[in-house]
């Protein structure tokens, strides 16, 4: 599992994320990815092999390996792992998009032309959304993984023995799982890293929201502001003659300040 | 097996060279010995003696499951796993300086940006920006220091661990299990005992010689702190 060539892919996305991004992208590379391949692979490397039932019968120990794991849980990380990693990639196309879409305005336009993006990778508009959908996906991804694992082993423990009555084993026969202890320690590992991970990309949605609002309060705070200032000048000419005889000046009229303008 | 565990390590050998630049002399041979003695000899040599652990493992019994459940019981975790771990977990506060150093490449490049956003030669700062080595003082300091012991208590506290979990650096030849399916009390025999309590013990000896460089470093840095804030100590 090429693992270096996942992380070469992502290593690019780190220049478009927050510092919450940064933090996320570390843990997962390094408390996830590497611990997954340099010691959770190998504690479920000879699962079958050391599973063994107290039985001759040819047959049900495999019948009851397949009753009792489905799927592997080295499988479901790393199904989780390729797919919680993959939509970084989705700004990296955005931003890829973007400064196409400025070169290819540049090539009609000319060197001097106005630009379309002020910085192609800078968190406004379309990108924001983008950035704020991955968050959004990626603690889909984690909770479903995590609520997966829950289901089909129910819950997190390892039993030593488990007993298995399907054909072609004759009556209740008991199977005992190989390193259950280890196998539970790599399991809550994960699960605490994963939930680690979900609060994180929690944290940094608020984040992007509350920047968002602020500054969208403050802009419409200060246009609002200057409008008034504005439009009290405007009409105060006006009130001047009647005003005159209090011998009052007029204020000077302050420009209204551009509106923002959003772009994908 | 080997290879995909020797992508990452590689990978993690280059964030730490990186975040290493800014550390002190002991800070670098701390980072040699943790590669060259710790992290190589595991994959090159302990994951082979550890390799067959299970599959060696042999009980005087015939009884099904017997042999699962006293390797469970003997084996709670694998000593290699812990030192995976041990290891991951002791590289990350040296993270925490490289993040800190980003932060601050980030800061003082807003900071150039805003300053000269209209002089010639801005290209050439921003990389003698990124290129520098902040000396270790204030803040860096305080972030450095906080590594050092961070490392150390990850070392301590997994050597205490391996020490608690295995009763002692020594693994016996022979192990007695009475565990439920064993009938009465059962003989099992560890596979490669004396090879295994070399390796335990020479990674115990190279995590203490880490600890050991990682106590001097941190001495170094309050005397070297001591002595550029009371200048008259060392005048006198």
């Amino acid at each position: 599992m090429n693992w270096a060539f996942l992380q070469g892919l992502l290593s690019g996305v780190n220049k478009y994320s927050t510092a919450f991004g940064r933090v996320w992208l570390s843990i997962v590379f390094l408390f996830r990815v590497m611990v997954f391949v340099v010691a959770a692979e190998k504690v479920w490397g000879d699962e079958q092999k050391d599973f063994t039932c107290n039985t001759n019968q040819p047959g049900c120990h495999n019948v009851c390996f397949d009753h009792f794991f489905p799927v592997s849980h080295v499988r479901l990380w790393a199904l989780q792992l390729i797919f919680v990693t993959c939509p970084s990639l989705l700004v990296v196309m955005h931003v890829a998009y973007r400064e196409d879409r400025e070169r290819k305005n540049r090539i009609k336009y000319g060197e001097n032309c106005k630009r379309l993006y002020q910085n192609t990778g800078k968190k406004r508009g379309g990108l924001w959304w983008t950035y704020v959908l991955t968050l959004v996906f990626k603690i889909g991804v984690d909770a479903t993984f995590v609520y997966l694992v829950y289901h089909i082993y129910e819950g997190y423990s390892f039993p030593n023995l488990v007993k298995c009555t399907q054909v072609p084993c004759p009556n209740t026969v008991d199977c005992f799982i190989a390193r259950p202890t280890e196998k539970r320690i790599f399991t809550i590992f994960m699960v605490v890293t994963s939930l680690a991970c979900i609060l994180l990309s929690f944290f940094e949605i608020l984040y992007l929201v509350g920047k968002r609002c602020h500054e969208f309060l403050s802009s419409a705070h200060h246009s609002r502001f200057t409008n008034t200032c504005g439009f009290l000048c405007k009409i105060f000419p006006l009130l001047l003659p009647s005003l005159k005889m209090f011998g009052s000046n007029c204020v000077q009229s302050f420009p209204l300040t551009q509106t923002r303008v959003f772009s994908w | 097996m080997p290879l995909t565990s020797s992508m990452s390590w590689p990978a993690l050998y280059t964030q730490l060279v990186g975040a290493n630049r800014h550390a002190t002399s002991l800070g670098k041979i701390w980072l040699s010995v943790l590669f060259i003695f710790r992290v190589m000899v595991l994959v090159v040599a302990a994951e082979s003696v550890w390799g067959d652990e299970q599959s060696d493992f042999t009980c005087n019994t015939l009884q099904p499951g017997c042999e699962n459940v006293c390797y469970d019981q003997f084996f709670p975790v694998s000593h290699i796993r812990l030192w995976c771990l041990q290891l991951v977990f002791v590289s990350t506060p040296t993270l925490l300086v490289a993040m800190y150093v980003a932060y601050r490449n980030h800061r003082d490049k807003r900071k150039l940006l805003q300053v000269c956003a209209f002089a010639k030669g801005q290209d050439e700062e921003l990389e003698t920006l990124k290129k520098r080595r902040l000396p270790i003082a204030g803040a860096l300091w305080w972030t450095y220091a906080c590594s050092l012991v961070f490392r150390l208590l990850f070392e301590a506290g997994f050597m205490y661990a391996l020490y608690v979990v295995y009763d002692g650096f020594q693994m016996p030849r022979l192990v007695q299990c009475d565990q439920w399916p064993c009938p009465n009390l059962v003989d099992c025999f560890i596979s490669r005992p004396t090879e295994k309590t070399i390796f335990t013990v020479f990674m115990a000896t190279t995590s203490s010689i880490c600890m050991v460089l990682n106590v001097a470093e941190l001495v170094y840095l309050v005397i070297k702190a001591f002595t550029r804030d009371f200048p008259w100590v060392t005048q006198n």
